[in-house]
């Protein structure tokens, strides 16, 4: 019942290897249809996203023997040299397997400290191998705890909740002043990649009204149809200010678009309804002096990045935190895994002994002339009887004391002490 | 008050403070839970507290300024349960319960009261001063949260986010909890009011004498209307609507002490 991990990531491989090591959905279940049928591997499941390709599994034997095989595995299913992979791959067993996968479901292993879109992935990758059939009770539990941690994360720490990008740190603060963005309008100036950004997350908040404007018509449009928005035309300011809430702007300029009058026109025109203004442009869009109308909070993209860096620094202070999260719950896990392990080691024991105690008995007892059959079974009944004693004790205790299969560290010792190694449950 | 309740309802309006600043820093929603049922429990102390207070003095437990001070702090404490409860946002406890200590304190540490009771008895002037001491601790409640939105706007126009005003209620969430408040005490002290003058009237036969209270209670109805129209419609809204609430209830604060101190015959604690 050991746990190998065989994968890559962000920071063993370049970005050409993990682009041809990754796994699409439909590849991610075939490879682990292959790896159980070759053998390979009793469970499995593979995770791949645009940062990582790991394959988790259950090996039949040893995890330290089945690493090999996984390798050339991946090399083989991919088409890519084992040399070339070899630098790339990492392996881990058990326990740090276990606190590996931990960690990527917190968000702790991820490029982006904390982002919580890896969460989603490991769930979607385990819902995906667990109705194919790939995953069995150690894999079921492992991603169930790792989902649990992901989530007590980001409920229980400050690791995910702080915008980490200029585009994020914009809408959260568009949420800072209007609350939930459902019935909220926006303006985009500009089709550029950072406006469009922004753009997408506006939608994913569910903001309801979204127009558009750029200099191209054409650009405007694709941009609009893309995320369900309306064209309006450049430079019909007093239209497109007036139900507006959130303005962001990102548009190739020397010079301010959006001049002080514009906003004051259009400010007195809204009844002074709070707008915010967000200049991602370079040189700016708006002019600063805007920032000094009532009600119009005014970010540019300096002001955002400052967010964000100053996010980054309260990020990594909850590190810690979310590590102590990560260490309980990969004692939870090994606590579980040495329960089954150690009743079964009890149970295998307990077959042992029994052959033994026949074997033992067959061979005293013949040498005994005066000893009938019925005393022979009378004799066989007894020793039963303390045998089980003896072990039926242990396996009770095993199965209620938490503390108990805490202490038990190294259930290989144990079989080794009491079972051959052929013999292992 | 017996030493029982006094120690009780401190240590759960602390405690409660605790938590919701943990909350307020830390975003652990465990800790605004926490802070949401001390401060019921805190509550409950502190009515069982003025009930007996009420048991022991044989009519409302208001007349004097412990009374006053105490019911303040108490309703101030139950309103902003309610529209915690209401709105589903607990990030203004930190800053509602330090004032309901200071009330609640205060009241212990208040002078007794020399002068003869009102003939303060009856179901209506009951009614008359509980209105009208929720309607000031709703004005209160809608201050703090005033000071809160102007404090918050600060912060966002001059991009000082620090930490923790993420944990803030959104500018608009906090306006919206300012004008339920402030509706509150509308609703409350016109009531109030009312009930005060059938209670006159029953006492001494006529409904109006001069008392200067009436003219600032007047005002403070009319300051709060021209705030409840002005935030909601007009160019006023937000930090200019704020700075307006934060005067009216400055003039409520007058109308508490010095008008009552002072000018007015009939009103003394509320």
């Amino acid at each position: 019942m050991e746990i190998v991990l065989v994968g890559l990531n962000h920071r063993t491989a370049s970005v050409e290897v993990r682009e041809r090591v990754s796994f699409t959905v439909e590849q991610a279940r075939r490879a682990a249809e292959e790896l159980r049928t070759r053998g390979i591997l009793e469970e499995t499941l593979v995770l791949s996203t645009c940062n990582r390709s790991e394959v988790y599994g259950v090996p039949p034997e040893s995890s330290h023997e089945c690493a090999p095989g996984l390798s050339s595995f991946l090399s083989e299913f991919h088409s890519v040299r084992a040399d070339v992979l070899g630098s790339s791959l990492y392996h881990r067993y058990d326990r740090d397997a276990v606190r590996h996968l931990f960690r990527v479901s917190a968000g702790l292993d991820s490029q982006l400290l904390g982002e919580a879109e890896i969460l989603g992935q490991v769930r979607e990758a385990y819902k995906s191998a667990h109705e194919l059939g790939a995953t069995g009770p150690v894999l079921n539990r492992l991603f169930q705890g790792a989902l649990e941690v992901g989530k007590r994360v980001r409920t229980e720490t400050e690791l995910g909740t702080r915008p980490m990008s200029a585009a994020a740190a914009g809408v959260k603060l568009a949420e800072r002043i209007f609350g939930k963005l459902k019935e909220r309008s926006a303006l985009v100036l500009g089709a550029g990649a950072t406006g469009e950004q922004v753009v997408s997350q506006l939608r994913d908040r569910g903001i309801k009204h979204l127009l558009v404007m750029n200099r191209s018509h054409e650009r405007a449009a694709d941009l609009a149809n893309q995320y369900g928005g309306q064209v309006v035309p450049w430079g019909e300011w007093d239209t497109a200010l007036q139900g507006v809430d959130v303005l962001v702007s990102s548009v190739a300029s020397d010079e301010p678009v959006l001049r002080r009058e514009i906003l004051e026109r259009a400010m007195a025109a809204r009844g002074n309804r709070a707008l915010l203004l967000m200049d991602l442009g370079v040189p700016r869009n708006i002019e600063p002096a805007a920032g000094e109308l009532y009600n119009v909070y005014l970010y540019n993209l300096e002001n955002l990045t400052d967010i964000v860096a100053q996010n980054r620094g309260a990020r990594e202070s909850e590190v810690p935190r979310a590590e102590a999260i990560v260490e309980e719950h990969v004692g939870k896990f090994l606590s579980w895994q040495a329960s089954v392990e150690l009743v079964g080691l009890v149970e295998a024991l307990r077959v042992r002994v029994r052959e033994e105690r026949a074997a033992f008995l067959r061979e005293r007892v013949a040498s005994m002339h005066s000893i009938n059959p019925g005393e022979v079974a009378q004799l066989e009944h007894l020793i039963d009887e303390l045998l089980e004693k003896l072990l039926i004790e242990p396996a009770e205790r095993l199965r209620g004391e938490k503390e108990l299969r805490r202490k038990i560290q190294n259930v290989e010792a144990l079989r080794d002490l009491f079972l051959d190694r052929r013999e292992k449950p | 008050m017996s030493h029982l309740y006094l120690i009780l309802t401190t240590a759960a309006y602390l405690l409660s403070l605790g938590a919701y600043a943990a909350f307020l820093s830390s975003g652990k929603e465990i800790a605004g839970r926490a802070g949401t049922l001390l401060l019921a429990a805190g509550l409950a102390a502190h009515y069982l507290a003025l009930l007996e207070r009420s048991r022991g003095l044989h009519t409302v437990p208001y007349h004097d300024l412990y009374g006053s001070m105490s019911l303040f702090g108490w309703l101030l404490g139950l309103t902003y349960l309610g529209l915690e409860i209401y709105h589903r946002q607990r990030s203004v406890g930190a800053y509602v319960l330090p004032f309901m200590l200071v009330f609640f304190l205060a009241a212990q540490a208040a002078p007794p009261d020399k002068l003869a009771p009102p003939p303060a008895h009856g179901p209506i002037f009951a009614f008359h001063v509980t209105l009208s001491i929720l309607a000031y601790a709703a004005f209160a409640l809608s201050f703090v949260l005033s000071l809160v939105f102007l404090m918050q706007e600060r912060l966002l126009r001059t991009h000082r986010m620090g930490n923790f005003v993420w944990r803030l209620p959104p500018q608009e969430l906090l306006e919206r909890m300012s004008q339920s408040s402030v509706l509150i005490g509308l609703l409350s002290i016109a009531v109030g009011t009312a009930m005060g003058f059938v209670w006159v009237d029953r006492l001494q036969g006529q409904y109006w004498y001069y008392d200067p209270k009436y003219i600032v209670t007047l005002l403070v109805l009319l300051l709060y209307l021209l705030y409840f129209q002005l935030a909601r419609t007009t160019a006023w809204r937000g930090a200019r609507a704020s700075k307006l609430n934060i005067f009216n209830f400055g003039v409520v604060v007058l109308s508490f002490t010095v008008v009552n101190f002072y000018f007015s015959h009939s009103h003394r604690y509320f």
